[in-house]
This record gives structure tokens, C-alpha cells and sequence, in this order.
């Protein structure tokens, strides 16, 4: 009996921390995340808000569902594997809004970024020293850029 | 080629329809996605790589990176002969806007390394978060959850290879999703659907008939830093030994 | 690209953990260092460093007060700090340090305090006045029960809790290291020797502290220091300190030895951007001449004001040189490349959240806490003219 009197300031000490564990308990239990732990240590529910992220780039199948044309003239040429935002940037807003004018891509800039000659790139691309090469003409005045090769007696 | 308005106004309600299923629904309770049917990863063709930046300005047109920080990058490696201990390697701002040139009677090899993060089946980064804000999501993308993480940064040290950063506006961790927002819904990351060799391709490891399996059964690829044994999915062709 | 020489990952050429983050592990090594001295007494019964006790338990508090500061003010989303506790991540080791910390604050620090000192709470919620007698009041948590057998029960589960206490300052600080160790990406870090030298340079850091703190102290009252208590102190001091340098030195030769895929960027950045604050300061100045200093008096027969001088030049330098070494680790561990092709360079802010100013304000905090710890519990011998000195007001 007196040894619980005696000690008795030490059972008023565990009774605090008691009562500062069941108080982190209680707002833990009303703080956390409610998806928190849904598939994992994680709150669930920012799976679906990171897939809800906007699209800028559209995507080449959309491009193609209405402009099947230029899909049917690439498919025949060298570019069939380039997609039409690698060159013509993305155009989500285009897609979902066609009326929005994408603008064309500048032939100067564009071809060379790819194309321009240098040790570094592999051997087997087609590369070319612009100046050399067309003298400053622009590259779509000879080359289609939808399917660049020159169909009928072209020297490259 | 041109597309006149009467063509645009027949166009329209197919491009709009095709434009809905796109954006149709999120993982959750869109009834074409379901996350444990798919375990994502990428595969680079190293060959195949030109180093013309259009991964990296793509990422960043469609993930909104801040400047000087990089989801994607392109590394270019100059190997001297034998000397594969020490590669001279250049990324200018992250390889954005292409490389300089170089002339035909350099010495050594060059060639091009894209990076990206590797969604490691078992991240080092989302091992050492200390609250779940980074965690690898069921069909396998390591994800930042921006309104859980606290910016410690600790991810950012136990990355082994620099895939992350602070966001300095956000004040959160952040990295490569790989276009979960794409990937989702269908299309392929904005880095893939810009490159215009194909170097990079999306790949579902789940999914039996991705050509990834074929190209894996006969060619020869490698995971980046294989000693970290981080499960790394990203898998490079070809891949010179002199690669950090 | 400024600051960069070779090549970095373009996301490395920031650093992300800052001066802030040398603060904190050297804080928490103060911390565990002062326990463990308060430990001698207690646990190990070296009676010499007695008067130290209550100051080491004092220091150790007010220092574990301050260490979650420069974390917090590190954090992009400081609000969300608490999450720590909500959802911890049994994997990372960050967060299992938030239960460490909080077991040694509340379970063993602060209870330890509490026992060791309740006599004198009891007694001061008597004979103050105001609010004074109102704090003194709420510690006591409404028991005012000092009779020999309370006081008796206080004197065995302090013991024990000091008992607890040593595995929990090793614990402390071992997990300081152990987040840096575990860092497999980082071969600066990535070491199993990573905790076993925080835990020792830690009570290096630690002991020099309170030696330093007791010797200000006693000059501030115009007491005599007691210089059998400052003499084993330095002696214990030298000892962790060999122990501490030999653990390093191990560690060094077993990279030079190893030689591994790291180790010439390493060994470059040694030479270069970290010579002169790991090798000068922290090698040179911060660990051999303190320890030649300790080990001079040890083995030679000086008067007592030299050894006081010799004592406050090896303490100093020890504190400068421990904060060297987790200068070094912190932010030795990100100058260099992952890549093993370049260095970048660290330059500290001035005046920003985690700036200079804020880091010298982060290291004088505690001294200050300490100052009104000091003043409210008294950690002077229980003379009875000392405990009305301090209920007789400031």
C-alpha cells in the first residue's frame, strides 16, 4: 500500500504520457489520409491524381483520326516512324480544340537538330552539312519533310 | 496536305470522339485500365540514339520541369581508345538543344546515353522516405505523391543515379512519372512519342504481346550501375561498359 | 556551368542537404556525448566527474531541444514534418529516427531530469513565488511526496532509466550515422563504420562540451573549478578521442587500401575541395593536436592554471574539429558526382532559411536554453544557500 503512495508521482508521470499517447492516437486517427495504405505505405488516392495530370502532347493516334492523308504519305517513306509531334511539337490543345491554329514547324531549326553532320551520331543516319549541302536553300524547297526522299532522279 | 475549314468541320466531331476516349477516365474506374494487369519499363536502343534533344524538350513541355532540373536527359560519352575508365562526358543543359558537332577525324567513340529514372522494382528512394510520400505504384512507376512529401530530399541522396530533384517552386521532390497520365490512358510517354529514331520505346513487361520480349530474347541489354541491385527497368541496348 | 568541374548529373550540381544538416548530426553528438558522461556518473560510479553530472543532463536537453530545428527549417513543407509520426515508413531509417528522438527526449532525458531533481522541484514550488511557484507547481505534478522512501524509489528507477539511457544515447546517435551509412548511392557515406564513428566522435564532441561548459560555468559563479573532475574528464575525453581517431583512420586505410570503383574521385576531392577542412582542420587541428594536447598533460606534471589553459585549447579544438567532421560527411558526401566524373561546389547563403546566419543562430540557441535551464534547475550542489539564491530570484 505505501509503495504506492510512495511512487505514487511516478504513476502521475505514466498517466501523462498515457494520456500524450491516447491525444497522438485520437488525432492520428482523424489526420491521416483516408486512401493512405490502399495499395501500400502511401496515401492511394495520388495515384489517380498524378493520372489525371493535362496532356500536352496528343499523341500521333489522335493526329491521325483526321488527318489520315499525310498518316498514308509517311507511311511510305522514311519518316513513317517519326511522329508528328516530334517535329511539330505538342498539340493536345489542337486536338481537342482543331480550330486552334498549331502553326508550322521552322524547316531552318527543325531538320538540322536531327540531321546536321557530326562524328558523335551513329553512322548509319543520314546526316548532312547544310551549307555544303543546299547552300542555305531551305531543305523542304527539294525534300517533302512528310516523306523526304526525292522520288525521281534526285542525286541523294 | 492543308486541311480547309469545310474538311476541319466534317472532322471535327470524329476528332473530338477520338480526343474522349483518350481522356477517358482514370486508373481507377476506367474500365480499359487496371493497374496489376501491366509492370511498365522502358527500353533504349543506345545505336539508335542521335542525341537531338527532343526527349528532353519534350518532358519538359509536358511535365512542366522547372529549368535546370531534368526528368530526361542525354548524356554524350567520348571514349578514348581503350581508356574506358575515363569517359568525357557532356550534357549541356541536360542535352536539350542537341550537341555541338564533331568532326570526322576525332579520335574515340561517341554515342549517346539517354537517362531517365529507372523505376527500380526495388527503389532506394522510396525505401528511404520516411513518411510514403514516394512509393511504386502496383503497376510499377515510382510516383512522388507532391501533397504528402515534405521536401526532406532524403530520396534525392539515395537516388545512385540523379534521377531526382527538389522542384524549387513546389518544395517537393520530384522526378519522372513516366507519363503516368499518359501511360494510363493508352499513349506513350511524351519522351517516346517525340523521339524520332525510336531509341526509346514504352514497354509493359506484363503485357505478352509487347515487342519487348522479342527484341529482349535476341539482343544484348544492360540496366544502368547493375551492382546497385535496384531492379532498374529501364534497359539500355548495347550499352558501352564506360556508362556510369 | 559555374562551380562544376567535369561532369555532374545535371540534378546534381544543386546540393540538396545544406549547412543546416552538418548542424544536426553535430547537435544530436553533443547530445548523446553529454549523456554519456552524465552516465560515468551514474551508471559507472566515476564519482571525480560528479559535478558535471546534472550540468551533462542539462546540456544534453538543451542541445536535444534545438536538434530538430535545423531539420525543420531544412524542409520545403516544415508543416508537414509531422507526418514523421503519423504514417512512419518502417523501411527509412529518417523516420525511424522521429521514435528514436522522441524515446529519448520523453522516455529517458526528460524523466531522468524529473527524478534527479524532483527534491529540489518540490522544495522550489514551496519557496517561490508567481509564476515560478506556477511551473515549479505543474512539475511536480501535484506530488510533493519527498520522504526518504520516495526519494529512494526515485534514486533506483533513475538509475535504471540511466541504465536505458546509455543503449538509447548509442541509439541516438548511432542512427545520426546510420542514415548516412545506409546510403548504398553515396560511397562517401555508405559504410557500416558510418554509426560506430558518429557514436564515438559524438561522445568525443559531447565531453569536450560539458568540460568546456563546466569550466565557463564555474568561472561565471566565481566558484573554484574542481580540477579532479576537469583532470578525469580530459583523461576520458583522450581515451574516446583514440578510440574515435582509430575508428577514422580504420576507415581511411580501408578506402585507400580497397581502392574501389569510388575511390579516385574520392581521393581527388580529398586533395582538392575538402583538404583543408578535412585534412587541416579536422585531421590536423581538430584531432591530433588535442589529442597530443590531452596526452601531453597526461603523461607530465603541469600546474593547474597550465592544464585549465591546455584543457580549454584541446576542447575547443575538438568541438571545431567534430563539426569539421560532419561538415565533411554532409557535405563531402555531395561535391562529387555519382558518375565518378565530377565535383561541384558548396556555397553557403548568407542570410537565407538556411544560411549562415541562421546556422550561428542555430548553434547559440541551445547555450541559451541551457542558460534559463540553469537558471530555473539549478545544477549546482544542493547547498541550501544556492537553492535560495535561485527561489530568491533573478
Amino acid at each position: 500500500m505505501s509503495i504506492f503512495r510512495d511512487a505514487g508521482h511516478l504513476f502521475r508521470l505514466a498517466g501523462v504520457y498515457l494520456a500524450g499517447t491516447l491525444i497522438f492516437l485520437v488525432v492520428r486517427a482523424v489526420v491521416v489520409p483516408h486512401s493512405f495504405g490502399q495499395y501500400g505505405h502511401y496515401r492511394g488516392a495520388a495515384i489517380a491524381e498524378i493520372a489525371d495530370r493535362p496532356l500536352h502532347f496528343a499523341g500521333h493516334q489522335a493526329c491521325e483520326t483526321c488527318h489520315s492523308d499525310i498518316a498514308q504519305t509517311k507511311a511510305g517513306g522514311m519518316h513513317a516512324h517519326v511522329n508528328c509531334e516530334a517535329c511539330h511539337g505538342p498539340l493536345a490543345n489542337h486536338a481537342a480544340d482543331p480550330s486552334i491554329d498549331p502553326g508550322k514547324p521552322d524547316v531552318a531549326t527543325l531538320c538540322v537538330r536531327c540531321h546536321a553532320v557530326s562524328a558523335a551520331r551513329p553512322r548509319a543516319f543520314p546526316q548532312v552539312d547544310a551549307d555544303q549541302h543546299s547552300g542555305g536553300v531551305p531543305c523542304n524547297t527539294c525534300h517533302q519533310p512528310h516523306s523526304p526522299a526525292i522520288a525521281a532522279g534526285g542525286s541523294k | 496536305m492543308n486541311i480547309t475549314r469545310r474538311h476541319m468541320l466534317i472532322l471535327l466531331p470524329a476528332a473530338a470522339m477520338a480526343w474522349e476516349s483518350v481522356l477517358a477516365g482514370t486508373p481507377e474506374d476506367a474500365p480499359n485500365y487496371t493497374m496489376s494487369e501491366h509492370w511498365w519499363s522502358m527500353l533504349i536502343d543506345i545505336p539508335r540514339c542521335i542525341g537531338c534533344g527532343n526527349c528532353v524538350r519534350a518532358c519538359q513541355a509536358e511535365n512542366d520541369v522547372p529549368d535546370g532540373f531534368f526528368r530526361t536527359w542525354i548524356e554524350r560519352y567520348h571514349v578514348d581508345d581503350w581508356n574506358m575508365a575515363n569517359p568525357q562526358v557532356i550534357s549541356p543543359d541536360g542535352g536539350k538543344e542537341g550537341f555541338p558537332s564533331v568532326a570526322e577525324d576525332d579520335k574515340g567513340k561517341y554515342f549517346f546515353v539517354p537517362k531517365l529514372c529507372n523505376h527500380c522494382a526495388d527503389s532506394p528512394c522510396t525505401q528511404v522516405c520516411p513518411v510514403g510520400a514516394t512509393f511504386i505504384t502496383p503497376d510499377g512507376v515510382v510516383l512522388v505523391d507532391q501533397k504528402y512529401c515534405m521536401g526532406c530530399a532524403y530520396c534525392v541522396q539515395a537516388c545512385p543515379y540523379g534521377c531526382r530533384y527538389i522542384h524549387p517552386q513546389k518544395r517537393v521532390a520530384d522526378k519522372c512519372t513516366l507519363c503516368y497520365h499518359r501511360i494510363t490512358k493508352g499513349l506513350t510517354t511524351a519522351c517516346c512519342e517525340a523521339c524520332p529514331t525510336g531509341a526509346r520505346q514504352l514497354a509493359d513487361l506484363k503485357n505478352p504481346n509487347d515487342p519487348i520480349h522479342a527484341f529482349l530474347k535476341t539482343h544484348s541489354v544492360q540496366v544502368l550501375k547493375p551492382q546497385m541491385a535496384t531492379g532498374a527497368k529501364v534497359f539500355y541496348n548495347d550499352l558501352d561498359g564506360s556508362v556510369r | 556551368m559555374p562551380g562544376v568541374d567535369g561532369f555532374m548529373y545535371p540534378n546534381e550540381i544543386s546540393l540538396y542537404w545544406s549547412v543546416l544538416i552538418v548542424l544536426y548530426p553535430y547537435i544530436t553528438g553533443l547530445v548523446a556525448g553529454a549523456f554519456i558522461l552524465a552516465s560515468l556518473v551514474r551508471v559507472f560510479r566515476v564519482e571525480a566527474v560528479g559535478p558535471t553530472y546534472r550540468l551533462a543532463l542539462l546540456t544534453a536537453l538543451a542541445f536535444l531541444l534545438v536538434a530538430p530545428l535545423p531539420l525543420q527549417l531544412h524542409l520545403g513543407h516544415p508543416e508537414r514534418s509531422f507526418e514523421m509520426y503519423l504514417t512512419p515508413h518502417r523501411t527509412s531509417a529518417m523516420a525511424m529516427f522521429g521514435f528514436v528522438y522522441l524515446w529519448y527526449l520523453m522516455a529517458v532525458l526528460t524523466v531522468e531530469i524529473w527524478l534527479d531533481y524532483r527534491a529540489d522541484i518540490v522544495a522550489l514550488s514551496q519557496s517561490t513565488r508567481g509564476w515560478r511557484r506556477l511551473f515549479y507547481r505543474i512539475l511536480t505534478l501535484g506530488s510533493s511526496n519527498v520522504s526518504e522512501r520516495a526519494l529512494h524509489i526515485d534514486e533506483r528507477v533513475g538509475w535504471f532509466i540511466t541504465l536505458i539511457g546509455i543503449p538509447s544515447a548509442f541509439l541516438l546517435h548511432g542512427y545520426v550515422g546510420f542514415i548516412f551509412g545506409s546510403i548504398k548511392a553515396n560511397p562517401w557515406w555508405s559504410s557500416p563504420l558510418m554509426p560506430v564513428v558518429f557514436i564515438f566522435s559524438a561522445m568525443v564532441s559531447g565531453i569536450a562540451a560539458v568540460m568546456l561548459l563546466y569550466m565557463a560555468a564555474s568561472r561565471l559563479r566565481r566558484q573554484p573549478i574542481d580540477m579532479r573532475c576537469v583532470d578525469t574528464t580530459a583523461q576520458y575525453l583522450l581515451y574516446t578521442f583514440i578510440v574515435d581517431f582509430s575508428l577514422e583512420m580504420l576507415d581511411l586505410i580501408h578506402r585507400i587500401y580497397e581502392a574501389d570503383e569510388s575511390f579516385r574521385s574520392l581521393n581527388f576531392m580529398v586533395h582538392t575541395k575538402l583538404w583543408f577542412s578535412q585534412v587541416i582542420v579536422q585531421i590536423c587541428f581538430g584531432t591530433l593536436v588535442p589529442i597530443l594536447l590531452l596526452a601531453f598533460v597526461q603523461v607530465t606534471k603541469l600546474s593547474t592554471a597550465v592544464r585549465k589553459r591546455l584543457y580549454v585549447i584541446s576542447g575547443s579544438l575538438t568541438l571545431i574539429g567534430i563539426f569539421a567532421m560532419r561538415w565533411n560527411v554532409v557535405i563531402g558526401g555531395q561535391l562529387f558526382s555519382k558518375s565518378f566524373l565530377g565535383y561541384t561546389t558548396y556555397k553557403m547563403a548568407l542570410a537565407t532559411r538556411e544560411g549562415l546566419l541562421v546556422s550561428i543562430g542555430l548553434t547559440i540557441l541551445p547555450l541559451f536554453i541551457l542558460a534559463v535551464l540553469v537558471k530555473l534547475l539549478p545544477p549546482w550542489p544542493k547547498e541550501q544557500h544556492v537553492l535560495q539564491a535561485a527561489a530568491g530570484g533573478d
